[in-house]
């Protein structure tokens, strides 16, 4: 059923008109236009699509539209102003990306992480990391970049 | 082989035009119809920066724009490609800007992302475009200080007189340079001059990727269009009856669904025109979301295909068989092929008779299962079909190869279609085939609205075009000493047989036989990085190692003991490989990974060596199993791929070859059960994880002056042996089918 919803997204309310289970992916990449959020499988198996709910890397994929209210979203576009996160510095000093399509989901994830295990083991990383796949195997790049990024944050 | 130099010097030339704002822009094409005079203004390409289309631009105020002629799929052209300018234009890379060149064959001469041929074919060509710029401009600067261009000297962008110390940008005389001729004696660097090539360079549309700027197909956007989805049979081997679609019509956000036909029942087929189903049906609506629910509620009835003919561009009929097939039925039918006499391909001394005098033979067969691409960015394309003329925002390796099948899809002039070229989320292959930009444009035009074409993941792992499913039987024979007296190799596959019939160790041994068959199926296959040679090396290496070991030799010192023969004194005069690269490789990762050194004598270790696409690979691997968990601990690999333009980015190619291979030789796999995929998304299709990766690569290039040669699928085909031989080492169990990690159960 389609209805309104109020939704704050990077520190702002927008007001979407959107089937009550329409996930927050498509929310944000085809009514909001915020196309850094990528799908890769819409089954929650990939970690493409992670966003941060209340600070948390959750895949936006896996949440409909009627369960945000009150929540707080933010997505790659609103990591940081002006791509300085230390997570996306690290990224850029570590030269992770191949084709980057997987980059916006990694970055969320490794966010995510590093705000609530500052100074991860390297299997805490792992772990932490599985959900995101890499097609193009950025793998061991992207462990050094978070590990760097926990040392300079 | 093809040499690019003679190519450029015959049939190529420069053509240069001033920018209405001032400055300069060069560009070449290599085509023999074209005449100097050709301005860029008859081109149809207008002298304002943004819709400029060639390599270079420059601005009066020094800015300087480079344009990368390549599809990017993330093998880093944006940034290797125009480095090879920036070079012998001698300006500093930090005031380079690099754009993304649309598809232009008037303005770029190779548009092309296949074959790890784009830094080879573009050695020459492209340092010739940047070096004509800088003699063009020392030209200029020359006249306008009335000095000898021969006490000029160029660096960072600025022509210099050292003996007056005049100095000016390269911006102040590009509007002069313009209007001069283009050179006709082109100089390039030699290697030892290089300022920018063999530095190590970030991507430079990094920053870009990391905050999640629109940059991909998927990403494309523009008003008023609408997203469309293709339904299509669930299984291989069947066809669309009939459907009703009431029912989706009238979900929300719906606006049309009606069937399209990809290509037309005469067409001539090119190699690349492959395409899952023929006949899919198109639903169009607002959102993805839409479309969808939508897709769910199609009533559509779909029946067995009868045997098709399909004719090629070459005349040669093919005939896809009719059935449900599977993935067992596969495995049998390649079996019991094995067993039979296949096509003979080569043939060196006696093989035959050596067999029957041998003392002792080792017989091995190898399987492997189709793999999807798995393109992280599923397939997509933006189409818009107004009037005759259609545009595209389109992800595609290579442009030129599916043109014509538009154009004859279409029935309009290839003068009317554009494709804007975007970065492409991963490709492998998969992109080569351009088949969705044909339903984008056949879906636009009858909806009469711009449209962007998505296959969701399920569409794009069930209705692929795969690696083939192959097989390889290998028998050594020896004689009393144990010494290797012949090989055979008998390859087949559904539908091709994946056997290089003339790479090693085809010339290193005197009684050699190669064979071949292939199995007819209606699975749709493909190219996939490093296509046949993912399969030989696997096959191949694990089969070295096996017999090494049998005639209690070192795995390394076996294999270059093979070589040095073919080096020597080779078997044949049709072998495609350097014996010396080879024994290069292999001597270097020997010594890069401390092979058979005595702190290494505990681990658990495999190496393998494999020759494609120019290059030569060869990888060590360390690891450890516990039940069914494998830890790669480190690969070492050596590669020689020539002059390493950026090594950065060479590196991080390599890496991913190498976390690629070790992902799939442990889980690939896509089977089949009557027709149907039995993987359709990321939580059935096993794709390598974080945990799973490597814990450490180490890459390493060997130093020499050789032109580039291939770099993106060169490093991936050897780590299959490589794994293979290592878990050996583990476990004691030899791994003859792929994937590995379901045999290490119980
Ligand atoms: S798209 Fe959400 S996890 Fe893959
Ligand atoms: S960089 Fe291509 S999928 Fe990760």
């Amino acid at each position: 059923m389609i209805k309104k919803y109020s939704v704050r997204i990077n520190k702002k309310v927008h007001q979407v008109e959107a089937d009550e289970n329409m996930p927050l992916l498509w929310v944000l990449r085809d009514i909001l236009g915020m196309e850094g959020t990528k799908y890769g499988c819409g089954v929650g198996s990939c970690g493409a699509c992670t966003v941060h709910l209340n600070g948390n890397a959750v895949r936006s994929c896996q949440l409909p539209i009627s369960s945000l209210t009150g929540m707080e979203i933010t997505t790659i576009e609103g990591l940081s102003a002006k791509g300085d996160h230390p997570v996306q510095k690290a990224w850029l000093d570590v030269d992770v990306a191949q084709c980057g399509y997987c980059q916006s989901g990694q970055i969320m994830s490794a966010a995510a992480l590093l705000k609530s295990t500052p100074n991860p083991t390297e299997e805490e990383i792992e772990n932490f990391m599985t959900g995101n796949i890499c097609r193009c195997g950025t793998y061991t790049r992207i462990k050094k970049a978070i590990q760097l990024a926990a040392l300079k944050s | 082989m093809k040499k690019t130099d003679s190519n450029y010097s015959r049939r190529s030339f420069l053509k240069v035009t001033s920018l209405s704002g001032g400055g300069m822009m060069l560009g070449i094409s290599w085509f023999a119809s074209a005449k100097p005079e050709d301005s860029l203004a008859e081109l149809n390409i207008e002298p304002v920066w943004q819709e400029v289309t060639s390599f270079i631009k420059i601005a009066s105020d020094n800015s300087i724009k480079i344009f990368s002629p390549n599809p990017e799929f993330g093998q880093n052209v944006m940034t290797s490609l125009p480095m090879l300018i920036a070079e012998e234009l001698d300006v500093d890379w930090k005031q380079v800007e690099v754009e993304q060149g649309n598809y232009d064959p008037k303005a770029f001469p190779r548009q092309f992302t296949g074959g790890s041929q784009g830094i080879r074919m573009a050695w020459k060509q492209l340092r010739t475009v940047g070096s004509a710029a800088r003699q063009m401009i020392l030209t200029a600067a020359s006249q306008a200080w009335n000095l000898p261009v021969t006490e000029l000297t160029t660096a960072n962008g600025m022509v210099t007189h050292a003996f007056s110390g005049k100095s000016e940008t390269y911006g102040t005389f590009a509007t002069a340079a313009a209007k001069l001729p283009v050179p006709k004696d082109i100089v390039l660097k030699g290697n030892q001059s290089f300022r920018l090539i063999g530095t190590p360079q970030k991507n430079v549309v990094a920053p870009k990727i990391a905050q999640g700027k629109p940059l991909f197909g998927m990403d494309y956007r523009e008003a008023g269009m609408l997203i469309a989805m293709t339904e299509r049979p669930p299984a291989f081997g069947m066809r669309l009856k009939s459907f009703d679609a009431t029912a989706a019509k009238k979900m929300p956000g719906i606006v049309d669904i009606f069937p399209i036909q990809v290509f037309k029942d005469d067409h001539k087929f090119a190699g690349f025109d492959t395409r899952s189903f023929n006949e899919v049906i198109a639903v169009l609506g607002k959102s993805t979301w839409d479309v969808m629910n939508a897709r769910k509620k199609i009533k559509a009835v779909w029946e067995v295909a009868p045997e098709r003919k399909e004719m090629g561009v070459n005349n040669r009929e093919t005939t896809v068989p009719s059935g449900l097939e599977s993935t067992t039925k596969h495995y049998a039918q390649m079996l019991e092929m094995s067993k039979k006499p296949g096509v003979i391909e080569r043939k060196d001394g006696d093989p035959e008779k050596a067999f029957a005098d041998a003392k002792h033979v080792i017989e091995r067969t190898y399987t492997a299962p189709f793999l999807a691409h798995n393109i992280m960015e599923p397939t997509n394309t933006f189409a818009h079909y107004v009037g005759d003329k259609v545009r595209f925002v389109a992800p595609i390796q290579i442009p030129d190869w599916i043109m014509p099948s538009i154009v004859a899809r279409l029935g309009i002039p290839k003068e009317n279609i554009s494709i804007e070229l975007v970065r492409m989320g991963g490709g492998f292959g998969r992109r080569a085939y351009g088949h969705y930009m044909i339903e984008a444009a056949l879906i636009s035009k009858q909806a009469n609205a711009p449209v962007k074409l998505i296959y969701s993941r399920e569409d794009d792992v069930s209705a692929g075009i795969y690696r083939p499913s192959y097989q390889l039987t290998y028998r050594a024979a020896f004689d009393e000493n144990k010494k290797l007296i012949a090989f055979h190799a008998k390859g087949g596959g559904v539908p091709e047989s994946p056997l290089h019939a003339n790479r090693f160790p085809a010339g290193a041994i005197d009684n050699y036989l190669a064979e071949s068959f292939v199995i007819p199926s209606n699975i749709t296959i493909g190219a996939f990085r490093a296509p046949r040679s993912n399969f030989n090396a696997a096959a191949e290496q694990s089969f070295l190692d096996e017999i090494s070991e049998y005639m209690s030799k070192d795995p390394i010192a076996f294999r270059l003991e093979l070589l040095q023969r073919a080096k020597d004194n080779p078997v044949g005069k049709t072998n495609d490989y350097d014996a010396s690269r080879y024994m290069g490789v292999l001597e270097l990762v020997r010594e890069k990974s401390g092979w058979g050194k005595l702190e290494n004598a505990g681990k658990k270790r495999g190496v393998s060596a494999y020759f494609c696409h120019n290059s030569y690979a060869a990888q060590v691997i360390d690891l450890q199993v516990k039940g069914d968990q494998v830890t790669v601990e480190l690969v070492t690999t050596a590669l020689d791929c020539g002059v390493v333009v950026n090594p950065e980015g060479a590196k991080n190619m390599a890496e991913g070859a190498a976390i690629d291979g070790i992902g799939n030789a442990l889980f690939g796999q896509l089977t089949l059960t009557d027709g149907k995929t039995d993987q359709r998304n990321f939580d059935t299709y096993r794709m390598i994880r974080h945990n799973e990766a490597p814990k450490k690569i180490d890459v390493h290039f060997v130093k020499n002056e050789i032109d580039p040669t291939g770099l993106g699928e060169p490093p991936f085909p050897p780590i299959f042996g490589a794994m293979a031989n290592a878990l050996y080492q583990a476990t004691g169990k030899r791994f003859y089918q792929q994937p590995f990690q379901p045999q290490l159960k119980g």
